[in-house]
């Protein structure tokens, strides 16, 4: 499985004052089992991408190919590429409705077509994944706390057995700790379902630690495309763009500045330990 | 003679925020509109918040900090105990628009608070509200843009703005109303990171030189490393306060409480905890320089 990204563009507004070139000349392959980080600031063209991903929005020019199918092609089954593609929106919680979690977990795979029975049994899966046990399938989803409302609203997409899970900034408004039970969750869903990953995030911090590959967007087109490590050495052009690198790398280059002999290039909070003793470690032998 | 008296007393009042004893219980009905339960979302809290104050609230999601955001500018009134903004007690009607005029309030979400087509528009519309002279609201609504770094944009629409500069007119709204304090529910939460500095910046420039208190409620630990005071809530009480260096220090209580450190302070920690000689509650890139002997 794999989705691919052929000369994307798309443009709005046409025929007005107005003409929007909201992506530019994309070509992006996502590869079976990818942990992929998209990041980019506010109108870069983050959420139109992802849109394109699961078929919401049409592309002006290009193709998008989905296991080597056009999904755009005559006779293409778009409903199960949806289900295939599963995209969790910002603040997914807000679309819960249901008297129940069950029945809210449902609803995905009953408008797929699926019998009660099978339905209910797809998202007791999805539930299981996200750590939701049985105590809570009768609960109203609107007495839980922030953080489960987030992780069932997770599941009612995980219900419909997506191969790939697109989620657009799962952690915002979340307390510390609930951003990290988010994060253990959907790197755990890749682990232990096989689900491709594409996590939208204004964290760099978050970014470095989870994902193996950063997509970075800047003004509708593709800026950096690679391994954190690569990705965030780029940190000027990176506050250019309205972005930064996570915390630690400004650190480890201002230990640098004073004089400490420390490698620049990492990344979290466990590299940058690491480094910063070995430096200090080789200056403490160097002044024996 | 007495009004002299008052006057001074008036004075003599440095607390422009003050809470005693305060709670705040809610209903919760089954579906036929029985009461089920009574929930406590505020326990008892005491609050003190100084003139010129630069205060952060953390806690959980649930802990009941935007219910004590609420009311401070009146928009939830307590069912115990009370509040005062300037010395007016929030719970007397006849106090509630000279109590929202004092404090100001901005929200999470940028595009829940934009209600203008202009930006300078959007900025006049409060003190507008309130019945200023409009001469003075376009000297306010110049003032207040400015203020923010934000001036070059009022002929602009708010729907073209960045996150970080819509959050920015909504403060700069609330300060055209001529506030003594602003109170920021999670400014940066749905932020990129230049959004986000934007805004710590804007909020941090408003108290250094306009003087304003601001009382910041966020998640995000950085944010906070130049309050003067912190509070921490935890199920409706306040679990911890006292400075960031006091509150970054107890680095076990802060991640039972389910909160986390700044990026430093948790380097620093790391660093310590593999056998470096450093002291707690490090904040800042420099004092980390300092405390290695760099």
């Amino acid at each position: 499985m794999s989705i691919k990204l052929e000369r994307i563009n798309y443009i709005y507004g046409q025929g007005t004052e107005m003409v929007v070139h909201a992506l530019k000349d994309i070509h992006i392959e996502i590869k079976d089992g990818e942990f992929v980080g998209l990041i980019g600031h506010t109108g870069s063209g983050k959420s139109t991408l992802v849109q394109h991903l699961n078929g919401l929005i049409k592309p002006t020019e290009g193709h998008i190919y989905f296991d080597g199918q056009d999904i755009y092609a005559e006779g293409y089954d778009m409903k199960k590429h949806r289900s295939n593609v599963g995209l969790v929106f910002q603040y997914p919680e807000h679309q819960l409705f249901e008297v129940d979690v069950l029945s809210d977990v449902c609803f995905g795979p009953k408008n797929l077509g699926l019998k009660k029975d099978e339905a209910e049994a797809q998202a007791k899966e999805a539930l299981a994944l996200v750590g939701m046990g049985e105590q809570y399938y009768k609960r109203s989803p609107f007495d839980l706390s922030g953080g489960q409302k987030r992780r069932v609203a997770i599941a009612g997409v995980l219900a419909m057995k997506p191969k790939m899970l697109i989620l657009d900034e799962p952690t915002a408004g979340l307390d510390p700790q609930g951003r990290k039970e988010i994060l253990e969750l959907i790197s755990g869903l890749r682990e232990r379902a096989g689900i491709t990953i594409v996590l939208v995030s204004h964290s760099m911090e978050d970014v470095a630690e989870y994902v193996d590959r950063v997509i970075v967007m800047n003004k509708g087109a593709v800026a950096y495309d690679g391994a954190p490590k690569e990705v965030f050495s780029h940190l000027e052009e990176l506050e250019e763009m309205g972005l930064a690198a996570p915390e630690v790398s400004y650190i480890v280059h201002k230990l640098r500045e004073k004089g400490l002999e420390v490698e620049t290039d990492a990344i979290t909070m466990e590299e940058a330990a690491k480094d910063i003793l070995a430096a200090l470690e080789a200056r403490r032998k160097g002044n024996l | 003679m007495e009004l002299e008296a008052a006057i001074s007393m008036k004075e003599s009042i440095k607390s422009i925020l003050k809470t005693e004893k305060l709670v705040y219980e809610y209903k919760q009905l089954d579906e036929e509109g029985n009461v089920e339960g009574v929930n406590r979302a505020i326990d008892e809290v005491d609050l003190d918040v100084q003139k010129g104050d630069f205060v952060a609230i953390l806690g959980h999601n649930g802990s009941g900090k935007s219910t004590l955001a609420k009311h401070m500018n009146a928009m939830l009134f307590p069912t115990g105990g009370t509040v005062w903004v300037d010395g007016m007690d929030t719970g007397k009607e006849e106090h509630v628009w000279e109590v929202r005029q004092r404090a100001g309030m901005v929200f999470q979400n940028p595009d829940n608070q934009i209600i203008g087509q202009v930006v300078e528009e959007d900025v006049g519309f409060g003190a507008e509200n309130l019945g200023v002279p409009t001469e003075e609201i376009w000297e306010r609504v110049e003032e207040s843009l400015r203020a923010v770094g934000m001036y070059e944009f009022r002929k602009h629409s708010p729907n073209h703005l960045s996150g970080g500069q819509k959050q920015r007119v909504s403060i700069a709204g609330v300060l055209a109303m001529h506030p003594m304090c602003i109170v920021l529910d999670e400014p940066t939460a749905m932020l990129d990171p230049r959004g986000r500095k934007e805004v710590i910046r804007a909020a941090r420039g408003l108290n250094d030189v306009e003087g304003i208190t601001v009382i910041l409620i966020t998640h995000y630990m950085d944010e906070i490393i130049h309050a003067d005071k912190v509070y921490v809530m935890d199920q409706g009480k306040i679990a911890m306060q006292g400075t960031p260096r006091e509150i970054f220090s107890q680095v076990d209580k802060l991640q039972s409480l389910r909160l986390d450190l700044p990026q430093v302070t948790l380097l620093a920690h790391e660093l310590k905890k593999q056998g470096l000689d450093l002291p707690d509650g490090i904040l800042t890139v420099d004092e980390l320089v300092e405390a290695l002997g760099l």
